[in-house]
């Protein structure tokens, strides 16, 4: 997990070091460092800085824009609103009308409940079904086994949105349109990734723990539970991670089949401003910058999670 | 983990520690072995797979089998009108008439931004595999707009686009007058390649983390041994690390394909894919819900699914080291 932070070693070397020099305040390293960084790396590695640095912040700014046009519209009134450049910072950024304009009238706060009921429950299912397969497809030879891994293969690659024309009527018939029932029953039942997460760590614990446990007269559904469940827990948080950004952005599934308002979750609470407050961005921009701090706590305290759950759910 | 079970199953004798100092062999004790878990294996995957392969086929295999049946007739989904037998009547009329399949043509504009996407992601990756000041602030930002939510981006980029939004206003500091800026969501001709600007800015962050991270697990001393053999920065991309991230490559390159076939999100919530923002899945997904054509849309489902499952598969036949690989 670490060594993805890890610089790669000496690959461009001299680069690197002549990057360093340009942006750095020398008393941020240690003295032997120091020394050796503030060699000048010669025209070419310079050239090569001011390239790699400079595409860097470009992107960086490509990035940044949208969102800090957003971010200070939230802070100013209606009235600033309308007199000022997008660009302008507010006059106060300490104006947090429009966040509570867009909290109560929003009705944002029901939007995260069912967020929230809806995602738990989710992810508890997702987990429990997606490790009870992996252990299923890992360590058994069954009759119908290759059948079973093409279905869930083939599922995967299924594009989920064209599938709602069908689905809506599967739902309905189910009985559970309308109720947040519809939206934990397609992320659990439809989620294939995390069963290919989970199978692949599977085959990464030994066997040998099973056999053991066996030869203790363990069931397989105590191994399931005391061996295979705990020692799956890094996969487990990939899973709950991957699913748990998917489940909290998303916005067809809940807004096909859960119309009724109390029902709203956090996307469709913020779609509906489109029509509340038509004209008013900065109540709409206040909205944007509320669905946004959660992900952005999240990211800030899971980054390295996050990294190599996705680098192991997509290419292990 | 040391510690005896307690006895779970009833009927079950526990093969407890003397049952296996008992066996004459460790031969024997294998056959023991095989001849008991053989009789587990019989029903235990089949109970553990019972919930999984159910919601498996209700929830994706049924509406799939579905949407085949219903391409070939006339319905409106309600039941209101009796379903009525078509033959391949849907299929034929999204195929003759340009209303129907023209929609197609702007995949053609997230196609392009996707190989543009997957270009700056690897340029960026290969930058950032070496040390780098601030190198996980870059990372971050780069990576950041992946996880938010899709209804937020889209408000972000409605204002950005606007007129005298955000974007006007960021070239009015280099002296552009807001005035003559064309309108990037209000222009016909320009509206898809706004939005394919930002599928990019949203999905960009992905594959560049995916990128990093294959060429950060090419073990370094393989490239030591490349730069001592004398291979220069062009000769070590093209030799050390593109066969590294050949499979991760393989991989964006079937998702940029088929998330282009199938780009939804954005353009429907700015406006339902108004003012020639229409893509396949919103004119699929009004066809069913909006027009209530269901067989219509049922064939066009249909068809974008067997288009992706094509694309998979040529892909497939391509790049033989498939990351897609469960068992």
């Amino acid at each position: 997990m670490t060594a993805m932070d890890e610089p790669s070693g000496s690959v461009f070397r001299d680069e690197a070091e002549s990057k360093s020099q340009a942006s750095l305040p020398p008393k941020a390293l240690p003295k032997a460092k120091h020394r050796r960084r503030r060699r000048w790396p010669g025209p070419k590695g310079a050239l090569f800085a001011t390239l790699k640095y400079g595409s860097l912040l470009l992107v960086c700014l490509v990035i940044i824009l949208p969102i800090t046009g957003t971010l200070m519209t939230a802070f100013k009134t209606h009235k600033e609103y309308f007199d000022s450049n997008p660009m302008d910072p507010p006059a106060n950024w300490l104006n947090f009308d429009n966040f509570f304009t867009a909290w109560n009238s929003g009705n944002m706060f029901s939007g995260f409940v069912n967020t929230a009921i809806i995602l738990a429950i989710s992810l508890v299912g997702t987990i429990i079904i997606g490790t009870m397969a992996a252990y299923a497809i890992d360590r058994f030879s069954f009759r119908g086994k290759r059948f079973v891994v093409f279905l869930f293969l083939l599922a995967a690659i299924v594009p989920s949105v064209t599938q709602n024309v069908a689905t809506f009527q599967v739902v309905h018939f189910l009985g559970i349109y309308n109720t947040r029932l519809s939206a934990i029953a397609l992320y659990i039942g439809t989620d294939i990734i995390a069963i290919y997460i989970f199978v692949q760590f599977m085959r990464t614990i030994p066997v040998s723990l099973d056999e053991v446990a066996l030869l203790d007269g363990a069931s397989h559904w105590w191994i399931y539970r005391h061996i295979a469940f705990p020692l799956m827990k890094p996969a487990i948080v990939t899973v709950l991670i991957i699913k748990g950004v998917a489940i909290y952005n998303e916005f067809y599934i809940p807004f096909l089949y859960m119309p009724n308002p109390d029902l709203n979750v956090v996307s469709t609470s913020l779609f509906s401003f489109n029509g509340y407050f038509g004209a008013r961005w900065e109540v709409i921009a206040a909205g944007v910058i509320i669905t946004m701090i959660p992900t952005l706590i999240l990211f800030l305290g899971l980054q390295r999670y996050i990294y190599s759950g996705l680098t192991r759910g997509t290419t292990r | 983990m040391g510690k005896l079970p307690r006895r779970t199953d009833a009927g079950m004798e526990p093969v407890g520690q003397a049952v296996i100092i008992d066996l004459p062999s460790p031969s024997s004790l294998k056959v023991e072995e095989r001849g008991r878990s053989k009789r587990y294996r019989s029903v235990t995957p089949y109970l553990f797979l019972l919930i999984p392969v159910t919601l498996l086929a209700v929830l994706t295999y049924v509406p799939m089998v579905e949407t085949f049946f219903l391409s070939f007739t006339r319905w409106d989904g309600f039941g209101q009108t009796p379903l009525t037998f078509i033959g391949l009547q849907n299929y034929i009329d999204f195929v003759t008439r340009p209303e129907y399949y023209g929609v197609l043509f702007v995949s053609v504009y997230y196609l392009v931004g996707a190989f543009v996407q997957l270009a700056i992601a690897l340029y960026l990756a290969t930058l950032l595999s070496s040390s780098t000041r601030f190198r996980n602030l870059f990372k971050g930002i780069i990576f950041f707009p992946y996880l938010l939510n899709g209804v937020a981006i889209t408000f972000i980029f409605m204002f950005f686009f606007r007129p005298e939004g955000v974007l006007d206003s960021f070239l009015g500091i280099f002296g552009a007058n807001p005035a003559n800026n064309p309108l990037w969501l209000g222009d016909r001709s320009l509206i898809n390649i706004s939005l394919a600007f930002v599928s990019v800015w949203r999905y960009m962050g992905l594959n560049f983390v995916l990128f990093l991270g294959a060429i950060q697990s090419i073990p370094p001393e393989t490239v030591e041994a490349a730069q001592m053999d004398g291979a220069n920065k062009w000769q070590e991309m093209r030799y050390v690390i593109m066969p590294g991230i050949r499979p991760i490559l393989g991989l964006s390159l079937i998702l940029a394909i088929a998330g282009s076939l199938s780009v939804f999100e954005i353009p429907y919530i700015m406006g339902d894919g108004a003012n020639g923002s229409m893509t396949f899945v919103i004119q699929t997904v009004d066809t069913a819900f909006k027009y209530k054509l269901y067989g219509l849309a049922t064939a066009m489902a249909a068809m974008l699914l067997v288009m992706i499952l094509l694309v998979t598969w040529v892909q497939r036949r391509i790049i033989r080291d498939d990351p897609v690989e469960l068992i």
